[in-house]
């Protein structure tokens, strides 16, 4: 009780005058010393979240979009990672929380579900304990009101036979259960901030929409703030409001939903666009896959990160090579792109590929 | 479940008829004669056929192999048609005619001995091993893990004679800390028990410990980055809870593993403890029946430190089951 109330002091003492939104990153860095040197996994990362709001990180493996997320639940070990950085979550900044404290956070006010639910889950205890573990370690219950809960929790996240379900071990459950087991376990203190780090990669394609509609649903029933983190635009598409494209360690476009997938600018988000099969294309219509592979995070390029793989790299005059680009405003206010061409050529080259895509039209 | 065990216990049986037929047969092939040697320093050829006779050594192998399975089962009479039988009850594992007694009476009177020792080192070398190998993972690379690590490689390359002889020097002759070591059962005499005990105990434990802090270390930075753990800790759960709870249980079944077969070895004797501490133990049994060439009784320490390996063996796979649910023992 005490706990609760000299928390409650503190955080109202950490409130600034400054309005903020429920969840907020100001240039959030975090860097590992290896023994190659420096790396820099997440570079000057800010946004921000409204209370009940779907953001999605897009990005290739290496991009920073894990790490970012890892960085948000305060998982990475503060002795091999460098952090700098704010991230505010309902007027409590995260990153100068003591250890407890964010201990006491941790699992009650922001919840995590991560890719593979088999190895996320402790194979030598039973699903229900392991949740149960989860709820005690916030709140004091007796062991028959917490079976319970889990058990009422199970049949929320739509898991038949719930009563039987709790008392069996993660191996003897199938890899949707597993996840639905995950999206239970992460929603039993009844978080405001969720952080779905690719929750449907690892499972069948069949479960995939189930799982998504699951998360959806239930943002919707707690109000939760879900943070995604992907690299299947069909998600996004699915489920975001809000959309960070991330690349080399840093957010290169960032937007509305509608606003990246129908008026993408910068030209790594074409490429991710130009690169997915759709059921609107015609037979035979060509993808454009991105050429090459993303950078070393050791020997990033001098300028822009992506300007190796640009198709449109050369039309600067050598600018994207030896200088980084910033994320402006384009047009919007909260459409952001990071891109040294000029708005119009952007604008230009995207009506293009995107005309070109949609109409399907065979590139002899 | 039941079948399994019915499966293993029968294969266990199989494995120490063999083991006998092993025993058996080496010790028929090691040159020297066994009814030599109990013949004493005036030995005449009629006195050397007696005694061959008295040991039932003068019938064919194959023989004198189905009489020993038969000892061991229903008991035998050594030389029943001389004028001093000698009856070795069963399960006769043999009568050594150099000592004059049941080979089964010697394990019997040595057993205890080496049972203890076994125990209190094992107990002080699993808690210190376990202890110090995590506070070594969480510690990793920094002078706490350096120098626990560091004090197992030599706790591991001293030789457990040297330990045990400059244990005795000081704290025994130097600094008059301890009695003389003279075994004593723990129900006679608990406080001389202690006393003689607990240097041997150390001797053991620091060899074994050595190893398990590297196990253990090796066990838990593994676990450690297991996603399971980082749940865990996504969970908001304490770093201790995180690391004992959910990183060491999982990295136990080796350690399990290990345990269990380096106890049943200790149990067949730690044969330089026991010397060095004068204990009477298998180990002690062991050596001197070696070198007396006392081949009955090293048959009978031989499948007795054996069996408890075998069975210290399916011990360990039936823990199995219990420190990892996926293991389905059937």
């Amino acid at each position: 009780m005490i706990g609760r109330l000299t928390r409650t002091v503190d955080r109202i003492s950490t409130t600034a005058t400054e309005e903020r939104a429920f969840l907020t990153v100001n240039n959030l860095k975090v860097a590992f010393p290896t023994e190659d040197g420096l790396v820099q996994a997440v570079d000057d990362v800010s946004f921000s979240i409204e209370k009940g709001k779907t953001l999605a990180i897009v990005g290739e493996s290496g991009s920073g979009k894990s790490v970012t997320a890892q960085a948000l639940m305060g998982l990475l070990d503060r002795k091999s990672a460098k952090v700098s950085g704010e991230i505010w979550l309902n007027n409590v900044e995260l990153l100068g929380l003591s250890t407890s404290q964010l201990q006491s956070m941790r699992g009650d006010e922001l919840a995590m579900i991560f890719q593979d639910p088999m190895s996320s889950l402790h194979p030598f205890y039973r699903v229900g304990d392991q949740i149960v573990e989860a709820m005690r370690a916030h709140r004091k219950v007796n062991p028959k009101e917490a079976r319970r809960e889990v058990i009422d929790m199970f049949k929320r996240v739509g898991i038949p036979a719930a009563e039987r379900r709790v008392d069996a071990y993660p191996h003897q459950l199938s890899g949707g259960m597993r996840q639905r087991v995950m999206i239970a376990m992460a929603l039993i203190n009844g978080p405001d901030l969720l952080i779905a780090d690719e929750p449907t990669t690892a499972l069948d394609v069949t479960v995939q929409a189930q799982i998504l509609e699951l998360i959806q649903d239930l943002q919707k029933e707690f109000g939760t703030t879900v943070i995604v983190i992907t690299h299947d635009l069909g998600i996004v598409a699915d489920m975001a409001d809000e959309v960070a494209v991330m690349y080399g360690a840093r957010i290169v476009e960032k937007g509305p939903t509608h606003t990246i997938f129908n008026e993408p600018e910068m030209p790594y988000t074409l490429g991710l666009l130009a690169s997915i099969p759709r059921m609107d294309m015609e037979a035979g219509g060509r993808l454009l896959p991105i050429p090459g592979n993303p950078p070393s995070p050791l020997r990033l390029p001098k300028g822009c990160v992506f300007e190796p793989r640009c198709r449109y790299a050369s039309m600067n005059n050598g600018l994207s090579e030896t200088v980084r680009p910033d994320l402006l405003p384009s047009g919007s206010p909260d459409h952001l792109v990071r891109c040294h061409l000029p708005q119009e050529t952007r604008r230009r080259i995207a009506e293009e590929v995107l005309t070109t895509l949609r109409s399907g039209t065979k590139q002899q | 479940m039941i079948g399994y065990l019915i499966r293993r216990v029968l294969g266990m049986v199989l494995l120490l008829f063999l083991l006998t037929l092993a025993v058996f047969f080496l010790f028929n092939m090691i040159p020297g004669d066994p009814a030599r040697l109990t013949c004493g320093k005036i030995c005449t050829p009629t006195l050397l056929a007696q005694n061959r006779h008295k040991l039932e050594l003068d019938i064919p192998p194959a023989e004198q192999y189905v009489r020993f399975l038969g000892g061991l089962i229903n008991g035998r009479t050594y030389a029943a048609d001389s004028p001093s039988p000698v009856y070795c009850p069963a399960p006769c594992l043999g009568y050594s005619f150099l000592r004059h007694q049941q080979v089964l009476s010697l394990i019997t009177k040595a057993l205890p001995v080496t049972f203890w020792l076994a125990l209190g080192g094992f107990i002080i070398w699993i808690i210190t091993g376990l202890a110090a190998g995590i506070y070594a993972a969480l510690h990793r690379g920094k002078w706490q893990d350096r120098s626990i690590m560091g004090l197992a490689l030599v706790g591991y390359s001293l030789p457990s004679f040297f330990i045990g002889l400059v244990l005795i020097f000081f704290v025994v002759l130097e600094w008059g800390l301890l009695p003389f070591p003279q075994w004593v059962s723990p129900t006679d005499n608990p406080v001389q028990f202690f006393q003689t005990m607990i240097l041997p105990w150390i001797v053991i434990a620091v060899l074994n410990a050595a190893f398990y802090v590297r196990l253990t270390r090796n066990q838990v930075l593994e676990t450690l980055g297991e996603d399971y753990v980082r749940t865990a800790r996504a969970k908001g759960l304490r770093e201790r809870v995180v690391v004992v709870k959910h990183a060491l249980r999982a990295g136990l079944t080796p350690i399990v593993t290990a345990a269990g077969l380096d106890l049943a070895y200790l149990l067949g004797g730690a044969i330089i403890t026991e010397s060095i501490f004068s204990l009477p133990g298998m180990g002690s049994l062991a050596v001197d029946s070696v070198v007396r060439s006392d081949l009955p009784v090293i048959a009978g320490v031989t499948l007795v430190s054996a069996a408890f390996i075998i069975f210290a063996n399916l011990i360990v796979d039936l823990l199995y089951a219990v420190v990892d649910p996926r293991v389905r023992v059937g």
